[in-house]
């Protein structure tokens, strides 16, 4: 399978996985391309959902380039964005942590595991106490240490910080648990050369475990890039979007203008949806890229 | 199954078919989607249609109802396909899209030709363009409850004048508990504040035309004193802190506990008092105080039922319709214990509870300024939602007034 398949013939051997993909193709694209292509679409017309849909051309993304909520959303996701990734490196060091053989080891590692077990709703609403400004735990702890009380979720500066850390309490056992399976899969005769070689500490960590822990940090990259932008049902559970919006993500916003009870703007949700659309194409293409270089490097 | 009721239902019907000419011959059947879902308007919904079943036995009438919440997003799918003949919406404008879209049945005969007697006075909720499309079945009063119990420990009376409010709050204040409890995690209780200080600053002609977007909000010298008005209690502290975190329900317990001693909310926080313990004694209720020199406008938001447009069974809708607005029907479901709200129809008796006589007394006798549905019903919804993040936002920070008002004015000639 390895030369190429240009100058292949209609036979069996192609048509057979054709056959047997078609419908994934067909609903792949009844669900997923053409409602992409809706989207565009509608986002170049101004529509309520119900009457008359009315072409006004980019006259959503010009609104949307003076739309300091928009603005806001764009800056919220990019913090998701960067802020998430602590989750790969939380995990990896919760994993190595856990990878050793203890009584009751199994206990602990589900224990760790648990976050991401449960809802996320769950989730917002445990973090939304932990962080209320008179009764919660974190006011609780802080102003034992003679510090004055904060109202983490009602600051609309450290509302997104709050918002996130409460995502990366699942997302980073969720890496946890990727590494804890890459780490079954690393090869002991290595170690045992490199530790032969006097490697050990960090020095084994980077160049002996990490390069076979490849697969599983690609995964977490990616499991935990496509997080960050889904990002919606703590933000929608924790603040609802605000204090006065300042926690909004684009997903949220795309949401609130589209679907919402004071929503049902079509038009504009959708560019939002568009703009959405195109910064997860960045990464889904870098993705699909390293994964095809990968294939490619293993082939030969 | 509803038609297991009509037996037993036998004598209601005797009774109430006397009051009810024509329509004895309806047949088919009769699908009614609701929102009220809550457990006392569930009663009364499925109990308004098992009597209205029972009165008509060649006609099977069936409910659906969906959560209130998620209906505000659904009607829009249920209005389109395989429509059921009657649901439940809200008056006003946020009536303007189905009815822009042809969604809503237009029964303006049936107001025109007597069949709806005794609801002059919620015509007007009711109309858009001139044409009326549905009928309302409950509204409710808002002002400001309060711990009576507090106001006579403090030797406070009922304010009429913003002066008297803001001399009563500063002796509250005086003995450490704030004014007012409200939670803005939603927004729209801050609305309710915007409503009654901008009717009472400028008027309730001034409020409506802000509503209807023919007033800047930047450049309007009387939307700036509301502001200025709000801002002299927000600078005393008369709000508890930290209220961007909270629902209206979580800002309940500052009440309760008598942390905070009032609360500018709609007659349906009365049943949550009372299920906290209070008695009539404890806590009381009264107007929003006077400002301006204008006579005084109130929000009593009107819930309603409309026919759908593609609805099957019109006949049946229109006779229940009429049914439901009836003074006999209209006594009893907004009863104390019933719905516990202000019945529409003029005919009808009001429940017998303190809070609804004062909020009858109050809305018959003293709104002559006029009635608003409310701030996220009256604007236009993108409009409220901007509207309600830049309230909340003043009230957490009143130093960013003019960057708000800027973005409301950009929302607004957007919008309209």
């Amino acid at each position: 399978m390895s030369t190429a398949t240009s100058t292949r013939r209609w036979n069996p051997q192609i048509t057979t996985p054709l056959l047997f993909l078609l419908p994934g193709v067909l609903f792949f694209l009844l669900y997923v391309i053409i409602p992409i292509g809706q989207s565009f679409n509608i986002s170049f017309y101004k529509w309520d959902g119900l009457g008359e849909a009315e072409w006004v051309g980019l006259r959503n993304y010009e609104r949307l380039m003076q739309d300091r909520a928009f603005e806001v959303s764009l800056w919220n996701n990019m913090k998701w964005l960067v802020l998430y990734l602590l989750a790969i490196p939380a995990g990896l060091f919760i994993a190595l942590f856990l990878n050793q053989t203890v009584t009751g080891i199994r206990l602990y590692k589900s224990l760790f595991f648990f976050p991401f077990v449960i809802s996320q709703v769950v989730v917002g609403l445990v973090f939304s106490w932990f962080y209320l400004p008179r009764e919660g735990l974190l006011n609780a702890v802080i102003t034992t240490f003679g510090m004055e009380p904060i109202n983490v979720l009602g600051d609309p500066v450290l509302a997104t910080y709050g918002v996130i850390a409460a995502g990366l309490w699942p997302q980073t056992a969720y890496c946890m648990i990727l590494y804890l399976t890459g780490l079954n899969a690393v090869d002991p005769e290595q170690i045992e050369a490199g530790r032969l070689d006097g490697a050990k500490g960090w020095r084994m960590l980077w160049h002996i475990i990490l390069p076979q822990l490849r697969p599983a940090t690609f995964i977490a990259f990616v499991v935990t890039i496509i997080g960050a932008l889904r990002s919606f049902d703590l933000i929608s559970i924790m603040t609802n979007g605000g204090p006065f919006g300042s926690t909004r993500v684009l997903s949220f916003y795309m949401f609130e203008k589209a679907l919402s009870e004071y929503g049902f703007r079509m038009g504009y949700g959708s560019a939002i949806a568009v703009v959405l659309f195109l910064i997860m194409l960045v990464f889904i293409a870098y993705f699909l890229w390293s994964m095809w270089r990968e294939e490619r490097a293993g082939r030969h | 199954m509803l038609k297991t009721f009509a037996r037993a239902a036998g004598a209601l019907v005797l009774t109430t078919a006397l009051v009810q000419p024509a329509y004895a011959e309806l047949s088919g059947t009769l699908r009614i989607m609701s929102d009220m879902s809550n457990p006392a308007p569930r009663a009364i919904i499925e109990g308004l249609a098992a009597d209205f079943d029972a009165m008509h036995p060649d006609l099977t009438v069936e409910v659906d109802v969906v959560d209130r919440e998620a209906w505000k997003s659904q009607i829009r799918n249920a209005l389109t396909a395989d429509a059921p003949d009657v649901i439940n919406w809200y008056a006003a404008n946020r009536m303007g899209p189905y009815v822009r879209a042809g969604l809503f049945e237009d029964i303006s005969d049936m107001w025109d030709n007597g069949d709806l007697t005794g609801l002059d006075s919620v015509k007007g909720a009711m109309t858009m363009d001139g044409k009326q499309w549905g009928v309302p079945y409950t509204y409710y009063q808002w002002g400001i409850y309060y711990r009576e119990d507090i106001f006579d420990e403090l030797g406070l009376t009922e304010p009429a004048t913003f002066e008297e409010e803001i001399a009563n709050c500063q002796k509250i204040l005086d003995s450490g508990r704030k004014c007012y409890t409200i939670g803005t995690k939603f927004l729209w209780t801050a609305g309710g504040w915007f409503d009654y200080l901008n009717m009472r600053t400028n008027g309730f002609d001034h409020h409506m035309a802000l509503a209807r977007g023919e007033l800047s909000w930047t450049e309007d010298e009387g939307v700036r004193a509301t502001f200025a008005n709000w801002r002299k209690l927000i600078d005393m502290g008369a709000f508890i802190d930290d209220h961007q975190t909270y629902s209206w329900q979580e800002a309940l317990p500052f009440f309760v506990k008598g942390e905070a001693t009032a609360y500018l909310m709609g007659n349906f926080v009365v049943p949550h008092l009372r299920e906290a313990g209070f008695t009539d004694d404890q806590i009381d209720f009264y107007q929003f105080p006077k400002i301006g020199d204008h006579p005084m406008g109130e929000d009593a938001p009107t819930d309603t039922f409309h026919i759908a447009a593609n609805a099957k069974n019109k006949e049946a809708a229109r006779a229940f319709l009429q049914y439901v607005t009836s003074p006999e029907v209209q006594t009893k479901i907004n009863a104390a214990d019933g719905l516990g709200q202000l019945p529409v129809n003029s005919n009808a008796t009001v429940g017998d509870d303190e809070f609804l006589q004062q909020g009858f007394v109050m809305l018959s006798q003293n709104a002559t300024g006029g009635i608003a549905q409310f701030f996220d019903r009256d604007f236009p919804a993108e409009m409220a939602k901007t509207g309600m993040e830049g309230l909340q936002e003043f009230m957490v920070f009143p130093d960013n007034l003019d960057d708000i008002l800027e973005r409301l004015e950009f929302t607004r000639q957007d919008v309209y």
